[in-house]
């Protein structure tokens, strides 16, 4: 991920040599390491449980981040193209930060945790990586994913841990421009034509299972809330319905009953995923892993 | 900008660099320049990112270490920091001045303006060229993650709109 890693070791030189957008003397600058704020880049290392929570938001991030980038040159139109890769550029800045902290606890660093992990130790949640669908399961997965992503980091900004306090801030006022995104779709697809809100429905439909795992507690969540590391999943549910269920009443939406009611019984927390993240992880990593160390 | 000379002197150098993507825009005339300090270490400068993932902020870390490399300066350190975060309301009056001639209308409103249920009203953003109010968004996220894409319906050109953040 840290695209810009440079020439190191170049030797020194004059003045007339340096070209400002040429080569850089990049062994002059305090490299990637500092992108998660002042605590991390002072030394302070994540603890365990710190650094297993940083890497569910992180995964989380980072999968729906690289989902989103597939529909660079596919979406329905150019402006809606350049939108989701911006979206998708902001969720990778948020998993940079988060993975760096997270791998401050054992050494590794965020291009070891996004390149050389394998499924099973991937920590996000289902949602984040359905496919995309047609346009309207990725807006409703936006709509479902940025409405508890607003709510999350809203909380996080109280952490005790200054660091997650910090990356939460900044993803904070960003991801309310997603929702912003997704509820503006969501409209226009359930109210423009029979056939756009025919398919809104069944997209609304065949996500909402997967919502019920995202506010699912667990012993390490019980720990981190305790602590007031992290809000509980489950404190952040009750927001989250009064925001869906807005949209939806503005959209003339329902939220799915009776036999679509159902919930996914959603293991990613803990390494189960659906048969959806492996082909997604291939094609992200083999970079990566082809040529290890690469940079350009 | 800080009290002491030789850090003052030091800002002076950093805060020519410019934004790459707005090259009319200084770091300083952004808000992203947050702090230099100069100790017998060398030279100690503090960046905020506009956006998380803005990749414009490697180009920017570059540019002030050859800024001030150019002027003489061994030990250049530049940190990135997240807190507190970047805001619209830090970008500087002259600063949002230069945005309008360059074309992009400037952040109108401050940050608090956001706070709200999920479905917001939109407010009008006026034309950087002609002034018209009579103006609609054609994206909401424009040619980086910091702008919207507008078109003014009277004299019908397209422009950019730094949002609030």
């Amino acid at each position: 991920m840290s695209g810009n890693a440079g020439r190191v070791g170049a030797e020194p030189r004059t003045e007339t040599d340096l070209d400002p957008h040429g080569e850089v003397t990049v062994d002059r600058v305090a490299l990637v390491e500092e992108l998660a704020g002042a605590e991390a880049s002072a030394g302070h290392a994540a603890s365990a449980d710190v650094a297993e929570v940083a890497l569910r938001y992180g995964d989380d991030a980072l999968v729906l981040a690289q989902r989103l980038g597939d529909w660079i040159t596919r979406a329905p139109e150019l402006e809606e193209d350049v939108a989701l890769g911006n979206i998708a550029l902001d969720l990778l800045g948020h998993a940079r930060s988060l993975l760096h902290y997270s791998g401050t606890h054992d050494g590794r660093s965020e291009d070891d945790l996004a390149y050389f992990r394998d499924e099973p130790d991937f920590r996000n949640a289902w949602l984040f990586e359905q496919p995309n669908g047609d346009f309207a399961h990725t807006i409703a997965r936006q709509l479902f994913a940025s409405t508890y992503l607003v709510e999350l980091y809203r909380h996080l900004e109280q952490s005790t841990d200054a660091t997650l306090a910090a990356i939460a801030a900044k993803a904070s006022k960003e991801v309310d421009y997603h929702r912003d995104h997704a509820v503006q779709w969501t409209l226009r697809l359930a109210g423009g034509t029979d056939e756009s809100r025919r398919r809104m429905i069944r997209a609304v439909e065949q996500t909402w299972p997967y919502v019920d795992e995202l506010f699912r507690d667990d012993e390490l969540a019980e720990r981190l809330a305790a602590e007031g590391v992290a809000p509980l999943p489950s404190s952040l549910r009750p927001a989250f319905d009064v925001v869906i269920d807005q949209v939806f009443a503005e959209a003339e939406l329902a939220r799915p009953e009776g036999r679509l009611a159902f919930v996914v019984g959603g293991r990613g927390r803990q390494g189960g995923h659906t048969e959806h993240l492996g082909p997604m992880l291939a094609e992200m990593q083999v970079l990566a892993r082809s040529h290890p160390g690469a940079s350009w | 900008m800080p009290s002491d000379p030789a850090s003052r002197a030091a800002w002076e150098v950093a805060a020519t660099v410019t934004d790459p993507e707005v090259p009319v825009l200084t770091i300083e005339d952004l808000g992203v320049l947050r702090s230099v300090a100069v100790d017998d270490d060398g030279v100690h400068v503090e960046l905020t990112p506009t956006y998380s993932g803005c990749p414009a902020m490697d180009a920017m870390r570059d540019d002030v270490v050859l800024a001030l490399t150019h002027a003489g300066y061994d030990h250049v350190d530049v940190k990135l920091v997240l807190s507190p975060a970047w805001t619209t309301d830090w970008m500087s009056e002259s600063g949002k001045e230069k945005l309008r001639t360059y074309g992009i209308q400037a952040p109108s409103g401050h940050a608090p303006m956001r706070e709200g249920g999920p479905i917001r009203l939109q407010m009008a953003v006026k034309c950087p060229r002609c002034d018209s109010l009579n103006t609609r968004e054609l994206a909401r996220f424009g040619s980086t993650s910091c702008k919207a894409l507008y078109e003014c319906r009277d004299c019908l050109e397209p422009f950019d709109y730094f949002k609030v953040l």
